[in-house]
């Protein structure tokens, strides 16, 4: 087993976040965890990244328990595990290459990353990951500059400057328009295609977990309630994973660009195409 | 909410009548205060070994004798001013270099002890303790002491200023930390970096501008300061304007030429200072 977490349970104060769940990944895929605000996915992502403690369980990688891991050793595996937030969590004030060679941080000495000091050969690679990522053209400018999209690429190729054995993703497309949603999903699938990196994210919408995911996990209230392949998520599923009566509407949680189209839209896209 | 509920038929009446109990409240308070002024007035005139009264008409003898001798002389005021120049230097470097070392010490203990930032969060209020214990300490203690110690010279002085900017700093500057987004430092967290890179890249770019406008206005303060330190032997002008002052009649016109050396300057380092604070105001958002 590559990936496995065992009972793992995070209480705050009475509330329990995460009540010990378990489920084993035998090889990387683009796993995705869809669940309703407050049901624990969040949680889950922080504490296999070690942000936040867990109070109970295992986390095991490569059959080496992370959550006893302290220190440097902890923030070794920080950067063996890359995590991409909703908020994108760049520094807004440092130009985009200086937020991609933050991937870095980890693996150079403290002295010479406080005075930019990063070797030649990580500039370049920098530079080469936003060239893939198709943003290179913002490379000099404050991360602050540039839109959600772009600054959330900017966070995958930090992500990616990290060279991780796994990525974790929270909500990465929660506070981006349709547009920007698509190709930040399409940019996460092409690394996980591409490189064979297990992609771990979590998502809100239901059809962006069908369209992506190679397999889809479903949190209700701290617990697994479903664990399976995209195509067996089936309506009842979905209410089941979300708390929801027969009123509940797939295309309600849409946020993708076919879901949102009114017919007169369409027609108009339509036209446009055809001139 | 309370006069509504006590008798919610009459909102005005009620409204009236808390109205009158809140006059009544500031008219007791205002007579408590001038008694206090009065006893305690007494109290130090009292005690005083001049009088209050005798020595108010005596006030401006000092200034008008200063301003006297000063016009009398005033042929020899170039001559003075660069005279004491030098000595103008030594107590603008002792407040540059302590203005440095504290602030620098000041943004350590700052991060130290701010929630959300701290290395070691249950040492947060040991840190909190040992800044209010600098800032409590007057500069002229320490500069005492030190000197007691290490005899007589500007390193004393520079310590005693440098010890209470971090305490006064190490307070502004964690107040403004605490403010500081802390979303970039979560990330650069999740890729592992460590406590001092997370502050280095993630708070230091966040809150400098207001660091560096707390440390300009601090050097201020201590030019004032290095120059009483050198009433008490740590050298600079004060070390000259104790001289010129005691040493009494005849001396004052010298006296004046370092007011106005000093006036000068805290006037210079005022403009360059607001100047860049200004500059740093915009990018604050």
């Amino acid at each position: 087993m590559l990936f496995e977490v065992r009972a793992l349970t995070k209480t705050f104060g009475r509330a329990t976040a995460v009540d010990t769940i378990a489920f084993g990944v035998e090889r990387p895929g683009f796993i995705g965890v869809i669940g309703r605000s407050g049901a624990g996915k969040s949680t889950l992502l922080r504490m296999i990244n070690r942000l936040t403690d867990a109070s109970a369980g295992e986390v095991l990688f490569d059959g080496r328990d992370i959550l006893r891991l302290r220190g440097a050793e902890k923030r070794a595996w920080q950067s063996e595990c890359a995590m991409i937030f909703q908020q994108f969590n760049l520094v807004p004030r440092l130009d985009v290459v200086t937020n991609v060679m933050f991937g870095q941080l980890n693996k150079r000495s403290t002295l010479a990353t406080m005075f930019n000091v990063f070797p030649r050969a990580d500039i370049h690679r920098a530079i080469d990951i936003l060239e893939r990522l198709g943003i290179a053209e913002h490379a000099a400018k404050r991360a602050e500059a540039l839109s959600g999209g772009q600054q959330q690429r900017v966070a995958i190729a930090r992500a990616l400057m990290q060279d991780p054995r796994m990525i974790l993703a929270d909500e990465p497309i929660a506070s981006l328009d349709p547009m920007n949603a698509q190709v930040v999903m399409d940019t996460l699938r092409r690394i996980h295609d591409e490189d064979g990196r297990m992609v771990l994210c979590n998502l809100h919408t239901l059809d962006t977990a069908r369209r992506y995911c190679d397999r889809v996990i479903g949190m209700r209230a701290g617990r697994i309630v479903f664990d399976g392949k995209p195509e067996e998520l089936t309506t009842t599923a979905a209410r089941e994973i979300y708390g929801a009566d027969e009123s509940f509407s797939e295309s309600a949680t849409s946020t993708a660009i076919e879901a949102l189209e009114t017919p007169a839209l369409r027609a108009v896209h339509t036209a446009e195409a055809a001139v | 909410m309370a006069f509504l509920t006590a008798s919610p038929a009459d909102p005005r009446g009620a409204y009236m009548a808390l109205t009158h109990r809140r006059r009544l409240y500031s008219g007791l308070l205002l007579v408590v205060f001038v008694l206090m002024f009065i006893g305690t007035f007494q109290v130090a005139e009292s005690r005083n070994a001049g009088g209050f009264w005798n020595g108010l008409s005596q006030i401006f003898d000092f200034p008008a004798s200063a301003v006297r001798e000063f016009v009398e002389r005033i042929d020899r005021f170039p001559a003075n001013l660069v005279r004491f120049f030098p000595s103008l230097i030594e107590t603008v470097n002792i407040a540059a270099a302590s203005t440095l070392f504290g602030a620098l010490m000041g943004l350590v203990l700052a991060l130290l002890s701010t929630r959300g930032l701290a290395l070691w969060p249950r040492m947060i209020p040991v840190f909190r303790r040992s800044m209010d214990m600098l800032r409590a300490l007057p500069e002229i203690v320490i500069a005492l002491v030190l000197i007691f110690i290490m005899g007589g010279g500007p390193v004393p002085a520079m310590i005693a200023i440098a010890l209470h900017t971090a305490g006064a700093l190490g307070k502004l500057f964690s107040e403004v930390a605490e403010n500081a987004d802390l979303k970039p430092v979560e990330g650069l967290a999740s890729v592992g970096a460590n406590w001092t890179q997370r502050m280095w890249f993630g708070v230091l770019p966040q809150v400098a501008p207001n660091f560096i406008s707390y440390a300009m206005l601090r050097f201020e303060i201590n030019i004032r300061a290095s120059a009483i330190l050198g009433f008490v032997g740590a050298g600079g002008i004060g070390f000259d304007l104790r001289n010129t002052m005691t040493w009494g009649q005849g001396r004052f016109d010298q006296a004046v030429a370092i007011f106005i050396l000093l006036f000068l300057t805290i006037v210079v380092v005022d403009q360059i200072s607001s100047h860049y604070r200004n500059k740093l105001a915009p990018a604050e958002h």
